[in-house]
């Protein structure tokens, strides 16, 4: 076939269109803020965040209202939960989100159980990004936007308070405030990314474009870019992968996202395995080279 | 640029206790630290040290006495971008992203409008530390690149960006070789000529006299305060180190953090 007849031929069909806008934003936004969540360690609320809204996206089905308040308001109330506790207790923060978010996400599968007919489970697990409504598609496109504008605004803030909380405390900053934000933008960026891969594979949107760019760069302006790139590939391949393999979207999309990790974390100049075990050869060389 | 206006001492503490629970961390902690002083803070692992900086960071909230720091609270010093941090190596992410302007630039975010975009003072004012510190060359390196010492002297430049009137160093000369250890040292003693002032939390018992006016040995409370020489008697040290605490032990790198 040739090659633009293959690029064109799927996009003939409006659902897929759609999935590619959806998976493409959410894609976007997931890989900018992954940026920051690696770097802050907070890889394991972005699970825990992901799995909580399932009882929000089912409720917000039964009664009727836009997906993205209900599963917008558990996320943020999960993350207030883990909160709450964790500072109540003296429990490790990973020992009160697991708690947390696999109760909450229990709540979920209780209330799916008895209204079996409205709520299609595997859906929600695992996207629907084919059977996406226009109605979606705008509440996905709009978060999206809202979420990416807030993250550039408060950029520098964010990778001050991931870098050096201490010091954006001493000179007035609030960070409380700021990682209450970075949590509200997680919260967010799961909502959007879930219609696309469902709420299993979301977290892979939010963490393997971010781990990858940092296996490829010390800057992390060249990270946020990178992480788009790759996110931004590994989202129309998938797409067309799924279309044309006939696997799961988005099976395809988180695919090829750890293929990408895996050519970086192989090949990475400087931090690679094959960069790794060149040094290690020419230090064996030249015993005397002195680190600078 | 005078930075020794006003009366009010750098830091005066009263009366401070702070306790975790059941275990006191800092009991009845009383001193003044005059502007244009270096001040070395010398103590065991778990001598309230730690505390009494996040005290003055504002950090931790005193159970018991006040603190003022140029005559203002914590709070209102912040704002008032006069206190800087240098951390200890082992509070870094040295892997993080960062290039050593960027670490620098930060001293300048709380002088800069909420986009925290740079100014041309902001870009001078960095380039201008940069250069005392002697790492202009390096300014494009990746933070976790630098030695030991090269590392604390990015750090410091951070605070001078800032213009701060008061640095806190935590444990600024572990896994900082002697020689960048005098580099650091000649360091703060220009920014104390400047004005500004310094204290310094410490295991390098050995340096102290070099680099401090002054010194103050804490474990829960104030042992000694008063010059370094003073201060750093057997007597003294054997109270805050234990009875094997001669000045060669006590100066031995203990395991930070605990």
């Amino acid at each position: 076939m040739d090659p633009i007849a293959f690029l064109l031929e799927p996009l003939q069909y409006g659902f897929l269109t759609r999935a590619l806008l959806v998976t493409l934003a959410a894609a976007v936004v997931a890989s900018v803020l992954s940026c920051w969540l690696i770097l802050m360690g907070w890889s394991l609320m972005g699970d825990a965040v992901s799995h909580a809204v399932l009882p929000g996206v089912a409720l917000a089905y039964i009664v009727g209202v836009p997906f993205s308040i209900g599963a917008f308001i558990f996320g943020a109330g999960a993350v207030a939960l883990i909160g709450a506790v964790k500072s109540t207790t003296r429990l490790k923060s990973d020992t009160v989100i697991g708690v947390v978010f696999t109760a909450l996400f229990a709540v979920g599968l209780a209330i799916i159980s008895r209204t079996p007919s409205q709520v299609d489970l595997m859906h929600i697990l695992f996207g629907n990004v084919l059977g996406v409504t226009d109605g979606e598609l705008w509440q996905v496109l709009i978060l999206g936007a809202l979420t990416l504008v807030i993250v550039l605004v408060k950029r520098r803030d964010l990778t001050l308070l991931a870098f050096d909380r201490t010091h954006a405390h001493v000179i007035g900053l609030n960070t409380k405030a700021l990682g209450a934000l970075l949590l509200g933008l997680l919260a967010l960026s799961v909502v959007v990314g879930l219609q696309a891969v469902g709420i299993i594979l979301v977290v892979a949107m939010l963490i393997t474009p971010g781990a990858t760019a940092f296996l490829l760069t010390r800057s992390f302006d060249r990270m946020l870019i990178l992480a788009v790139l790759i996110t931004t590939t590994a989202a129309v391949s998938g797409i067309y992968a799924s279309y044309y393999l006939d696997i799961s979207t988005g099976a395809a999309v988180v695919l090829a996202q750890a293929l990408a990790f895996s050519v970086a974390y192989i090949a990475a100049p400087r931090t690679g395995l094959i960069a790794q075990l060149r040094q290690r050869r020419r230090r064996a060389g030249s015993p005397a080279r002195q680190a600078v | 640029m005078i930075l020794t206006t006003g009366e009010q001492p750098a830091i005066a503490v009263e009366g401070l206790g702070v306790h975790y629970g059941d275990v006191t961390a800092l009991h009845s902690v009383s001193f003044t630290i005059d502007r244009a002083q270096i001040c070395g803070l010398i103590g065991v692992n778990g001598s309230g040290k730690s505390t009494l900086f996040k005290c003055l960071m504002g950090l931790v909230t005193a159970q018991q006495g006040t603190l003022s720091l140029f005559g203002r609270t914590s709070t209102a010093a912040r704002k008032g971008k006069l206190v800087a941090y240098v951390p200890q190596a082992e509070d870094v992410d040295w892997d993080f992203p960062v290039s050593v302007a960027d670490v620098v630039m930060m001293g300048r975010y709380a002088h800069m409008g909420p986009l925290r975009h740079p100014s041309r003072t902001d870009r001078a004012a960095v380039a201008e530390a940069l250069e005392r510190v002697g790492l202009i060359e390096l300014r494009n390196r990746q933070i976790g690149e630098l030695s030991g010492g090269q590392k604390k002297r990015a750090f410091v430049a951070r605070g001078i960006a800032q213009d701060a009137r008061l640095l806190l160093l935590d444990e600024p000369f572990a896994g900082v070789d002697k020689g960048s250890e005098a580099t650091l040292v000649e360091l703060l003693r220009e920014l104390k000529n400047e004005g500004r002032t310094v204290l310094v939390s410490t295991h390098d018992l050995a340096g102290l006299p070099r680099l401090c006016d002054r010194a103050i040995l804490l474990h829960q409370r104030i042992l000694a305060e008063g010059t370094p020489e003073n201060v750093l008697t057997h007597a003294n040290l054997a109270r805050a180190f234990g009875p094997a605490g001669t000045l060669d032990s006590a100066a031995a790198p203990t395991r930070a953090g605990a």
